[in-house]
């Protein structure tokens, strides 16, 4: 049987092995900002070389499984607790904490749908459905990309997904680090800027994305 | 001063209870809330009324007895303050003020506003100790001990376990009491020596009882009338990971 203490650890880890992979996704993605032909071809050669390496593939199945021990974790943590939550008939304890930092799950559901929608729609159809090839022969995973960020609801769709994303990890980074045990007050406060610069940086950046395909590429 | 109160009542653990209101007039401004609360008794045993049950003992902020939330906030809008030390003067004339016992399954309610936080003593029982011989009290100054390492240590051991922090957290988590009983300890010498089965026995009981996850919203040191830092659950988590990894 696991502690309380050990669940959360869980959650920590997982949590940050996914802010990890937050940071390469990113970098690859960065290439999405050149110009067209060379965004085309560098992007999807990137992509290629991706589903092609063998240690990629290694840290592909470490991050599904991260992603699924994160969210059964979580579902087991929120279930259990509803038996010691405080219920009350006039309810101010609203004022002692952060909104997101209570609705965690809220947050995480809205990132968890958009995942399915995001997986479904490049993952998927990478994978297994049937690609466009670009001027040198690879599968051509940009032009999928441009044509799904022409629909102003998708664009919406993203950028309220990254919304999400970035009040989950403001909460996630600096409560991760409590988890493993951080408590010099020193290092305490670093964590909580660099989380919030973390986490505004990252997803302001990701959500930036469809926003310039939509604005740039009629 | 005028009020209406709305108080929980009770009649035992297993009744569903309900708010019921009373009018309150000629109040003292400078009264504690429990002195309020007295005067209201006063009037129900007189109109031969059941008065309203609470819990306090030292009615100077130190024993954890007091413990209500008023508002919906555990000890009311004061910040850092135990009910006992909340005077009248904090709410205005013509208030309707909402009195509820500090809940979570885990701390049954016995009577009206009087709940039972025993699962805090099986918690203290389990290894908030250090194991030492009894017999004449040991020189004082016989173990050198750093000033700042004695006020980090006393800043923890301020926790009266009131339950303020049960009653405030969404997961009714007891992680900042546990914490802080733990890292009172584990910062003196004397308690550094059982600090592997402290950590472990006492998150086992914890578990036992049936607290909550902590969740890390920090709603707990916000509303703790001793204010006691949320970094405490940092290093009960320090002690517990420590105490995994070296373990034979």
């Amino acid at each position: 049987m696991l502690t309380t203490l050990s669940r959360k650890i869980i959650m920590a880890l997982t949590g940050l092995f996914l802010c990890l992979f937050l940071v390469i996704h990113l970098l690859g993605n960065l290439q999405l900002f050149l110009p067209t032909e060379e965004a085309r071809l560098q992007f999807n050669w990137y992509s290629h070389l991706l589903s092609g390496n063998i240690l990629i593939k290694i840290i592909s199945y470490v991050l599904y499984l991260s992603i699924l021990l994160h969210v059964i974790d979580s579902v087991i943590i929120t279930l259990k607790n509803k038996r010691p939550a405080p219920r009350y008939q006039y309810d101010q304890r609203g004022r002692a904490s952060k909104w997101y930092s209570r609705n965690m799950g809220i947050l995480g559901t809205i990132i968890l749908i958009f995942l399915v929608i995001h997986f479904k729609d490049f993952w998927y159809s990478y994978k297994f459905g049937n690609m466009p090839v670009d001027s040198k022969g690879q599968k051509d995973l940009y032009q999928i990309v441009v044509t799904a960020f022409q629909e102003w609801w998708y664009v919406v769709l993203y950028v309220i997904a990254m919304i999400a994303l970035c009040y989950h990890l403001i909460h996630g980074i600096t409560s991760a680090f409590r988890t493993l045990g951080l408590y010099h007050p020193k290092y305490v406060r670093w964590i909580k800027y660099f989380g919030l610069a973390f986490s505004v940086i990252i997803c302001a950046a990701f959500a930036l994305i469809p926003i310039y395909i939509f604005f740039t590429m009629k | 001063m005028k009020l209406t109160l709305k108080i929980w009542r009770q009649k035992n653990q297993t009744d569903t209870g309900s708010l019921q209101e009373y009018k309150l007039d000629q109040l003292n401004p400078h009264m504690s809330f429990l002195e309020m609360l007295d005067t209201l008794n006063e009037q129900l045993i007189i109109k031969g009324d059941d008065p309203v049950a609470f819990d306090h003992d030292c009615r100077e902020g130190i024993c954890g007895q007091c413990g209500v939330m008023i508002n919906g906030m555990a000890h009311g809008p004061l910040p850092h303050t135990t009910t006992c030390q909340l005077h009248m003067r904090s709410f205005n004339d013509g208030d309707t003020i909402y009195i509820e016992p500090f809940r979570s399954e885990i701390f049954p309610i016995r009577k009206d506003l009087s709940i039972d936080r025993s699962a805090f003593d099986r918690i203290i029982a389990s290894g908030g100790y250090i194991s030492t011989n009894t017999g004449q009290a040991p020189d004082a100054l016989a173990i050198p001990i750093a000033h700042e390492v004695v006020e980090a240590a006393f800043d923890s051991a301020a926790c009266i376990g009131c339950g303020a922090c049960v009653a405030t957290c969404k997961n009714g988590s007891a992680a900042l009491f546990t914490s802080a009983k733990i890292s009172h300890l584990v910062l003196l010498p004397q308690g550094k020596e059982e600090r592997a089965a402290r950590i472990k026995n006492m998150v086992q009981t914890m578990d036992k009882e049936g607290f909550g996850h902590c969740t890390n919203t920090e709603a707990c040191q916000v509303e703790c009338p001793q204010n006691i830092s949320v970094l405490n659950i940092a290093r009960m988590n320090y002690e517990f990971i420590r105490a995994k990894a070296l373990e034979k």
